[in-house]
């Protein structure tokens, strides 16, 4: 026994320095298939230390429904019902890259009203995706609220692309050289074809000016909100130049300060002619995903007034063969859609369906970020910078 | 033994009904702000829907995943109930009409509170599911923090009152003929709010549950009437934390000008008046607000709560031995 208060030993021990390091190893939480948060069956890999991620490895596959396997089996006209359902948030913007890819290689002329009905569908379809997200992203961060007044919102707008197409999500509604007469237009004849249902314009007048006023609702109660500030702002800050190596685009891309958006760059649809501002965030955080969306929405109902306005008269559909045989060649044509640059690369050899359909969805690449963003980040925020991406998995995984 | 009997029983049915008043409440007040039909129209207006709810989860199949550790994981809802409940005994609905006026009252009530977060803690540890071990660790982070700063904003009212005894504060703040939030201890009013907030785990201190995050993190294994325990006993939580708190700072049974003789009538009308009125606030904050991150919170307890509620003991004690 070594007498630890005699005054020689006393000394000896104090230099004796306590070096016990208590062994921890990460914890594998393994984030999804079925999570609240992961929009779908997205799996998360997360390597997490307490609430400290370290490193996170997302698994996708889980909802693969071999949509471009499928395309090469089917003809031109049948693939815009499989296409629907590849961001079922925004159906129909799903459509419209695809078609133009056929028109282009068939060198269709799309006559203008069936072009301007594309467009102002295709900015609906927009709307209703932001305000999906708006209402979820705040249910991931914790408020139950703002998701009940989206959905009422969006109803307004889907009611509206229901009345056109007939259908609320998947509206199948584009044809090769035009688009279908409307459900809700009555009896068509071959001389007599309705396109719009009646009351359209002035319902859409309505619709529209609710959604400005609903963006600035939710400015209010979401982006004003303290603590929603507190858990997105400087959040999950993603670069220009990361956000450009990884291929990300749309509004992520735009909210870390790049100022491309392809409704400028290409001439898929006549956005040309109207007037609309490209909101772009400043730090690339999760606020300013959120805010960058929230704006769009705002563009895209000014997009749909200018459009009603300025609506041309003539045809719905252009001349084109009873069968539909695309020429052989192949091209490549990209779109904006509410989740960023969607792209066919389209094959044909001729025939009634394409030889090759290749899908570049904008989620897929979206969620390649995935990894270098959740470094180091805590489980929260993980969650909120997992939501600020706005994903769908059937986008992710087709 | 029979008195014993009675208290008891007096005491569980009381805690229950004013959770299941507190469920309708949240409901409500849920179905307001969000345009939800159900509560407000089905069924007597909505105000049978909290007996819908209990029957559901009744009737439901009580699973217990096969990993878990069994006893630890059946009991933990009854202890967090259990706390609830004890800790009723001591809120006085008038100077005669209280379970038990014991002389530390105020100090049995912090002791009592936070045996729950045992409960929630064990509930956590037992699961065998990672979500439900971290929120259970958060629970026992959050009881940490915010246990210090309930205790130091009812010192100022302790201070003020000289007495630790509930019954002995309403008696002082009727003398004083305005409550203490108004004389002077309303700092410590909107102290104690915000850590009861904490404690009884509601929005924007909700981080154990965090359904967005952890599932619903130490509830995500539990099932049928164990799930039901531990949800009735959050509303218990917070319907016996407000009538503390308008125990503490309100007042409690009595509002000035009204005659003391007659407070064995009014008295439980007017402490369940002001224990509404707190818990409608508390129901406005959880739907309009999003949830705090884990960090944030511990950051407000021990950078803001904390040293604000030692200067509010600071200046009761001055103006205590000043004035």
């Amino acid at each position: 026994m070594v007498n630890a208060l005699d005054p020689q030993n006393m000394n000896r021990f104090s230099e004796a320095s306590v070096s016990v390091e208590i062994e921890t190893e990460d914890m594998t939480l393994n984030i999804g298939p079925q999570h609240p948060s992961t929009h779908g069956v997205l799996r998360l890999v997360a390597k997490v230390d307490g609430e400290k991620v370290h490193d996170v490895k997302p698994v996708l596959g889980y909802m693969h429904r071999g949509y471009e396997k499928l395309a090469e089996v089917r003809s031109y006209p049948q693939i815009t019902t499989l296409v629907n359902r590849i961001d079922w948030v925004a159906g129909f913007s799903n459509e419209i890259p695809f078609i133009a890819g056929a028109e282009r290689l068939m060198e269709i002329e799309v006559p203008e009203r069936a072009k301007h009905i594309r467009l102002i569908l295709t900015e609906m379809a927009r709307i209703s995706s932001h305000f999906v997200f708006n209402g979820a992203y705040a249910l991931e961060v914790g408020a139950l609220t703002p998701i009940f007044y989206a959905m009422e919102d969006r109803e307004r707008v889907l009611d509206l692309i229901e009345s056109v197409t007939g259908g609320r999500f998947h509206p199948n509604f584009n044809r090769i050289g035009g688009v279908k007469p409307a459900a809700g237009a009555g009896p068509t004849s071959k001389k007599n074809i309705q396109d719009l249902p009646a009351g359209f314009y002035r319902d859409t007048k309505v619709a529209m000016e609710k959604v400005i006023q609903a963006a600035d609702q939710f400015q209010n109660l979401i982006g004003g909100n303290e603590v929603f500030k507190k858990r997105t702002k400087n959040v999950g800050v993603l670069t220009a130049e990361t956000a450009e190596a990884y291929g990300v685009s749309g509004p992520i891309l735009r909210a870390s300060g790049v100022k491309s958006d392809l409704r400028t760059q290409t001439d898929y649809l006549p956005y040309d002619q109207f007037d609309y501002d490209i909101p772009v965030g400043e730090n690339g955080d999760c606020y300013d995903r959120w805010d960058v969306r929230v704006k769009e929405m705002v563009e895209s109902a000014k997009i749909v007034l200018q459009a009603i306005d300025s609506m041309p008269s003539g045809p719905l559909q252009a001349k084109v063969p009873k069968v539909i045989k695309v020429p052989q060649g192949r091209t490549y044509v990209r779109a904006e859609n509410p989740k960023g640059e969607m792209g066919y690369y389209i094959v044909s050899d001729g025939g009634l369906g394409p030889y090759r359909l290749k899908v570049r969805t904008a989620s897929f690449s979206n969620v390649s970020i995935l990894p270098i963003m959740l470094e180091g980040a805590l489980l929260p925020d993980l969650i909120a910078i997992m939501g600020s991406l706005d994903f769908v998995l059937g986008d992710v995984d087709r | 033994m029979t008195e014993v009997l009675v208290k008891v029983g007096f005491l569980a049915i009381a805690a229950l009904n004013g959770a299941i008043i507190f469920t309708i409440m949240d409901v409500k007040g849920a179905s307001w702000m969000q345009r939800r039909p159900g509560p407000l129209h089905v069924g007597l207006r909505g105000f049978i829907f909290p007996l819908a709810e209990i029957l559901k989860f009744v009737q439901k199949e009580d699973i217990i995943p096969t990993e878990v550790d069994r006893p630890v994981f059946k009991w933990a809802p009854a202890y967090v109930m259990v706390s609830c409940v004890a800790l009723f005994a001591v809120v006085p609905m008038s100077p005669t009409l209280v379970v038990a006026d014991l002389e530390l009252g105020v100090f049995f009530a912090l002791a009592i509170s936070s045996l729950g977060t045992i409960g929630v803690l064990t509930a956590g540890w037992s699961s065998a599911n990672k979500y439900s071990l971290m929120g259970g660790l958060r629970a026992a982070g959050q009881l940490i923090a915010y246990e210090l700063p309930l205790i130091l904003a009812v010192v100022g009212v302790v201070i003020q009152a000289e007495t630790m005894s509930l019954v002995g504060i309403v008696e002082k703040q009727i003398e004083w003929g305005v409550p203490f939030v108004v004389g002077g201890q309303i700092v410590g009013f909107l102290i104690f709010m915000v850590a009861a907030t904490a404690e009884m785990m509601r929005v924007p201190f909700d981080m154990p549950i965090g359904e967005s995050e952890l599932t619903m993190g130490f509830m995500t294994e539990y099932s049928g009437i164990r799930f039901l325990i531990f949800y009735i006993s959050e509303y218990m939580n917070m319907f016996i934390l407000c009538a503390i708190a308008s125990t503490l700072f309100l007042g409690g049974y009595h509002v000035p000008l009204l005659p003391t003789e007659w407070v064995n009538f009014y008295g439980p009308v007017v402490l369940l008046t002001k224990t509404a009125i707190l818990g409608f606030i508390l129901v406005a904050i959880r739907w309009s607000q999003p949830r705090f991150r884990e960090d944030q919170l511990q950051n407000l307890a021990w950078k803001i709560l904390i040293p604000a509620s030692l200067v509010n003991i600071l200046v009761t004690a001055v103006m205590k031995v000043g004035f």
